[in-house]
């Protein structure tokens, strides 16, 4: 599965200071330590205390493709941002993200499509997050049918079904489990599912057992992406290990390391 | 109407190899082979590129062999008793792309000759023969680790594919293979899952990715031919798929495990019924390497010169007909 790591994000004190100090070494050795991990793509958000998002996004992508070659996930919840991030891109970018909202969803799909982008699809909209699976299907569906339409490759969709914390939607996660399958059914080729992992453990006590143990669930359902924590070395050990009880790949008896090496 | 062509498309090539080195490069061979580099499965060269096609390499023994069927032993007949005219015969009368030189007449229940005697052999090999030289130990393990730090540093700079090294027995030859720049082969077991422990291991004493050659031990048409083939192409689907720790080249030995068959030792008057037995014999080494070659074996070790023309033949014309049917674009029905 394809690991989109999630550490450089204003959220975190460390990168808001550099950002705000514009100290690159503190990025880069974020960036590359994702990457040696196995991260294969990196999330990128300015957070929200940014003074001048634009250009913090664009200084942090410039910044990171300095020391990797990885593609970027550039987040951000305002398009003006996103086109900053995904100009300075030199690798085909994600945008994280969109909605069903149908202004929100043209005006992205408008993005994807003028810098050949992914596009990341949240299955909610200005309802907000629907407790069907049903409901997420029909927004995801919305969301591919807007890119068909634009001409983008279904593959080059990203749906997330959208985990919910358990501590507040608990009754929900079989049922987000059940859309992972239901999303990839939607269309040939299929579009890609992905999801932010670290959700589910939102305010919990043990929230790293929470992420591997979603995780190795969510594979099992379907999954081909998540946004995670690759420093997590049991995460990533959990999800090697999912993916070869699945088949992905074959097994021999250091297949742990036989893994990060293959791949 | 026109009919879609469906062409699989990999992500990733198969390592290459390059066996022998030339004056250029501080050897003294004539020519080298180059195994692997493809990014597609045996001759679907739609799939993606095959810089290099099979190679055949002649296999000679260090000693006399007993129990070989006279339409084996004819073509060598005159020089059967001295490996390093054997190979010369190859190498100038068969045009061999390479000599493989198998040490059966070191192994402790066989003739168990001395080391200097064996390293002195190898010498001789390597100023009167010019092509890339294979060397396959023994077998014995102790036989073996003693007989190959002084083999490969009587080679040193040739780079040539010493074997083998298994998953008890690697890392004299790993780290002699290391010091003196020749390849590997890798052997396992008839096991998939021990086909790529092996590579792991080798990789971490920093073998480099491109001077390893797995053996998945292969078996005769009618003798476990079957299972040596879906490890073989497992194999080369997950190369292709990006598992890089499977991504190497596989050789396939056809000879001796052709010739100790029933069907290619077997005289006319034990088999009346089979036909002419030196056609039948010969029939059988080529049609188990055609085997291995579509399975996905990059390199072939074999005996008859007539078999290796055959085989031959096949790879030429299964290149040729992929040419035509590129050039002729999308079938229509």
């Amino acid at each position: 599965m394809l690991v989109i790591g999630e550490r450089i994000n204003g959220m975190f004190n460390a990168v808001r200071k550099a950002i705000e100090t514009k100290d690159k070494k503190v990025i880069q050795d974020i960036a590359k330590k994702q990457v040696q991990a196995g991260a294969k793509m990196l999330d990128v958000n300015v957070g929200p205390a940014a003074a001048d998002d634009v250009a913090a996004m664009q200084w942090l992508v410039e910044t990171i493709q300095e020391v990797v070659d990885v593609p970027l996930a550039i987040d951000s919840a305002k398009p003006p941002v996103i086109k900053a991030g995904l100009k300075t891109c030199k690798k085909k970018p994600l945008i994280n993200s969109t909605t069903g909202e149908m202004e929100k969803l043209t005006t992205l799909v408008g993005l994807a499509k003028e810098y050949n982008a992914g596009l990341l699809g949240l299955t909610m909209d200005e309802k907000g997050i629907p407790d069907s699976a049903q409901s997420r299907l029909e927004i995801g569906l919305r969301i591919l049918a807007v890119a068909m339409e634009a001409g983008i490759p279904t593959d080059d969709i990203h749906l997330d079904p959208v985990f919910l914390p358990v501590k507040f939607g608990q009754a929900q996660i079989p049922i987000i489990l059940q859309t992972i399958k239901d999303l990839k059914a939607l269309s040939d080729p299929a579009p890609k599912t992905v999801c932010g992992l670290s959700n589910t453990s939102q305010g919990c006590l043990d929230r790293s057992i929470i992420n591997r143990t979603i995780l190795v669930m969510a594979l099992a359902w379907g999954l081909d992406e998540a946004i995670a924590d690759p420093l997590d070395k049991e995460l990533m050990d959990a999800m090697i290990t999912a993916e070869l009880l699945l088949n992905k790949f074959i097994y021999c008896d250091s297949y742990l390391t036989a893994y990060r090496k293959a791949f | 109407m026109p009919v879609e062509r469906l062409v699989e498309k990999w992500t990733s090539s198969v390592n290459e190899v390059v066996i022998g080195a030339s004056s250029s490069e501080g050897g003294k061979r004539s020519r080298v082979v180059k195994l692997g580099g493809q990014s597609a499965m045996p001759f679907l060269s739609e799939e993606g590129p095959i810089p290099n096609l099979p190679s055949i390499a002649m296999e000679v023994l260090d000693t006399q062999p007993k129990e070989w069927p006279d339409c084996l032993v004819e073509p060598f007949k005159d020089v059967i008793n001295n490996p390093v005219k054997w190979a010369k015969k190859c190498q100038d009368e068969y045009k061999a792309e390479a000599i493989c030189l198998r040490l059966l007449g070191a192994h402790p229940e066989n003739k168990n000759t001395p080391i200097d005697e064996t390293v002195n052999l190898v010498k001789e090999l390597k100023s009167s023969v010019s092509l890339p030289l294979i060397i396959w130990g023994c077998g014995n393990n102790e036989k073996d680790n003693q007989l190959f730090p002084a083999i490969s540093q009587a080679l040193k700079g040739e780079k040539c594919l010493l074997g083998t090294a298994t998953q008890d027995n690697y890392k004299i030859l790993a780290a002699t293979c290391l010091a003196d720049g020749h390849n590997i082969i890798a052997e396992s077991p008839l096991d998939i899952n021990i086909c790529k422990q092996l590579n792991i291991l080798l990789l971490d004493m920093e073998m480099p990715n491109n001077r390893i050659v797995i053996f998945p031990s292969t078996g005769a048409l009618g003798y476990g031919f079957e299972y040596s083939y879906s490890i073989m192409e497992r194999t080369r689907l997950a190369a292709l798929g990006g598992d890089k720790t499977m991504a190497y080249p596989m050789v396939a030995v056809v000879s001796n495990e052709v010739w100790k068959t029933k069907e290619a030792k077997a005289s006319e008057s034990e088999m009346p019924m089979w036909g002419k037995a030196a056609e039948r014999a010969i029939m059988w080494e080529s049609t188990t390497a055609i085997g291995f070659l579509l399975a996905g074996a990059d390199l072939l070790i074999m005996y008859h010169p007539k078999a290796i023309e055959l085989t031959r033949n096949y790879i030429n014309q299964m290149t040729v007909s992929q040419s035509v049917s590129r050039s002729a674009g999308q079938l229509t029905g």
